[in-house]
């Protein structure tokens, strides 16, 4: 699989790291707060997850290459990137 | 159904093997049962069939989408073992262990467990401690294990690269001998066609496209071949276990991945235990054909391809070369991959579900394969009674939100990384 870098376009795989499902933070605008969000949001956002079986928004590292961390959504039955990386 | 017995055998020979019958039925889908479980994987069929054996429930579907053991059943590497550190996991998986030693025979389907061995190598004083601790715990839970120096690694494996040169210099290993191997396809057909004698259906080809619910109760199911109804419904479809948690509106603290293996070309003996490799993130074991069985992590990100990157194969092949020099030569004959269920804290979850008469038996990450017969016992018994079998009792869906996680590896809420 090659994976579209924003900064260095299609690179192999093995020069990536894997950083999971783009989930959104509970209480993003309050980070000094967790209490501000119930106790089951932060659950759902650290535990739970969509699994799609189609179109994933997803983070990726360029760790061997820029060091970029960036956004992208592929399909998990056919690995075809289905978007542009976002940085 | 005809045992099978070397009478058996050689009434059959006279007719020139002609008369065999069908392992098992292949009946229509009725209009409904008291139970269905959906996935004809090894983890359905053993649900099935101690269902029938140990609660007398018979009235039962096992509905699988495409054919028998053609998920992970057929595609994993068949080891067995129950060389945990965790107490819930031990338990379990020598629970598990137990029963293999006896399966053939309660079957009446030689699975072919053969128990040679599983070895785990040591690269460095971190790891010959971290195996101290293993071991001790194992022996703590009544489990067998036994370190090994490195001239008994020698004496079991003549192969491995013992030199001081050597990448990764090995200093020791753990053994656990009653480990080993077991024939993957005879785990589904042994069971399939012991829950089939005692009026189980088996139904191939038949794939669940969604659950049909009354309020918060559900009452069947919708499939390629019409809709069937049930009083209860068993989810054990590994990989796609999301998917059915997404017919029922729920999200799992599971992703499913790719894990991948391959097979060199045959050779003659020469390796006859399970041998493991943390630090090298291999393992390699010798079929009874000859094969060379490798594998090693997962590729690391969320797939439902059933194939993966050739840039994990190759380090698989690279750790393996470097722990047995011999092989350098051998080619590869196939590689492939399955979608496994990546648990949050890298332990499975059986469990009742939010929506009565719904059940589910997934999160088994790497190692559900050697769990098989024990998540059958634990899955019938919870369906049949909507009590947790008390070596499952751990295997939770609410540890997620209480905290009591079973994170055999310690390595946090990354399934890629269990
Ligand atoms: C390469 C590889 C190596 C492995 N090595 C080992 C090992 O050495 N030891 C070990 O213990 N474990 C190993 N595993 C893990 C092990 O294979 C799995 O954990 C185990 O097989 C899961 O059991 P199962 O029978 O439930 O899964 P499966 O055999 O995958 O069964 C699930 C079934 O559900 C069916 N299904 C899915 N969706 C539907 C639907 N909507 N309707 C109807 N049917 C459906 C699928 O077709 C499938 O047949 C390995 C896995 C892989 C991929
Ligand atoms: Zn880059």
């Amino acid at each position: 699989m090659r994976i579209p870098c924003p900064c260095c376009g299609l690179r192999a795989m093995a020069e990536f790291t894997y950083g999971g499902a783009d989930v959104t933070r509970p209480a993003a605008a309050l980070p000094l707060d967790p209490s501000a969000a119930p106790d089951a949001d932060w659950n759902d956002y650290v535990y739970r997850r969509d699994n799609p079986a189609g179109p994933h928004r997803e983070l990726w590292f360029h760790a061997a290459g820029c060091r970029r961390w960036f956004a992208v959504t592929r399909d998990t039955r056919t690995n075809a990137f289905l978007s542009e990386a976002v940085a | 159904m005809m045992p099978y017995s070397v009478f058996a055998l050689a009434r059959q020979a006279l007719t020139g093997h002609r008369s065999w019958p069908a392992a098992w039925r292949d009946p229509a889908p009725r209009a409904r049962y008291q139970v269905i479980v959906i996935g004809g994987g090894g983890h359905g069929l053993a649900t099935a069939y101690y269902l029938a054996k140990t609660y007398g429930i018979t009235d039962v579907a096992v509905l699988e989408k495409a054919w028998l053991g053609g998920g992970n059943t057929g595609r994993n590497t068949a080891i067995v073992r129950s060389n945990y550190l965790l107490t819930a996991n031990s338990r379990f998986y020598e629970h598990a262990l137990k029963l293999w030693e006896g399966l053939s025979a309660d079957l009446n389907f030689n699975v072919m467990f053969s128990q040679r061995g599983m070895v785990n190598i040591a690269h460095s004083n971190a790891e010959i401690s971290a195996l101290h601790r293993r071991g001790n715990a194992m022996r703590l839970n009544g489990v067998d294990a036994e370190l090994l120096s490195r001239d008994d690694l020698g004496r079991l494996m003549p192969g491995l690269d013992l030199s001081a040169a050597a990448r990764f210099p090995i200093l020791g290993g753990l053994i656990q001998k009653r480990g080993g191997t077991a024939r993957h396809d005879a785990v589904a057909w042994g069971y399939a066609r012991a829950a089939d004698a005692r009026g189980v259906d088996i139904i191939q080809n038949c794939e669940v496209t969604g659950l049909r619910r009354d309020g918060d109760r559900v009452i069947g199911v919708e499939t390629t071949r019409g809709p069937i109804a049930a009083d209860k419904v068993a989810i054990c479809v590994a990989g796609d276990s999301g998917r059915l948690a997404a017919m029922a509106g729920l999200r799992l603290p599971m992703e499913s991945h790719v894990l991948q293996a391959l097979v060199s070309e045959p050779v003659k003996p020469m390796l006859d235990v399970v041998a493991v490799s943390g630090a090298l993130h291999v393992y390699i074991n010798q079929s009874d054909k000859g094969e060379l069985v490798m594998g090693g992590d997962i590729d690391g990100c969320n797939s439902y391809a059933q194939r993966g990157d050739p840039h994990v194969l190759d380090h698989v092949v690279e750790s393996a070369a470097a722990l047995f020099p011999a092989i350098r030569r051998l080619r590869m004959m196939r590689s492939w991959g399955g979608t496994v269920d990546m648990s949050m804290d890298g332990s499975p979850i059986i469990t009742r579900l939010p929506l009565a008469g719904l059940y589910l038996n997934g999160g088994w990450c790497y190692g559900g394969f050697k769990g098989t017969p024990a998540a059958g016992t634990a899955m019938a018994h919870l369906v049949a009674t909507d009590r947790p079998h008390p070596v499952a009792d751990r295997f939770t869906l609410d540890r997620f939100d209480t905290g009591d996680l079973l994170d055999e590896r310690g390595s946090g809420s990354s399934p890629w990384m269990h």
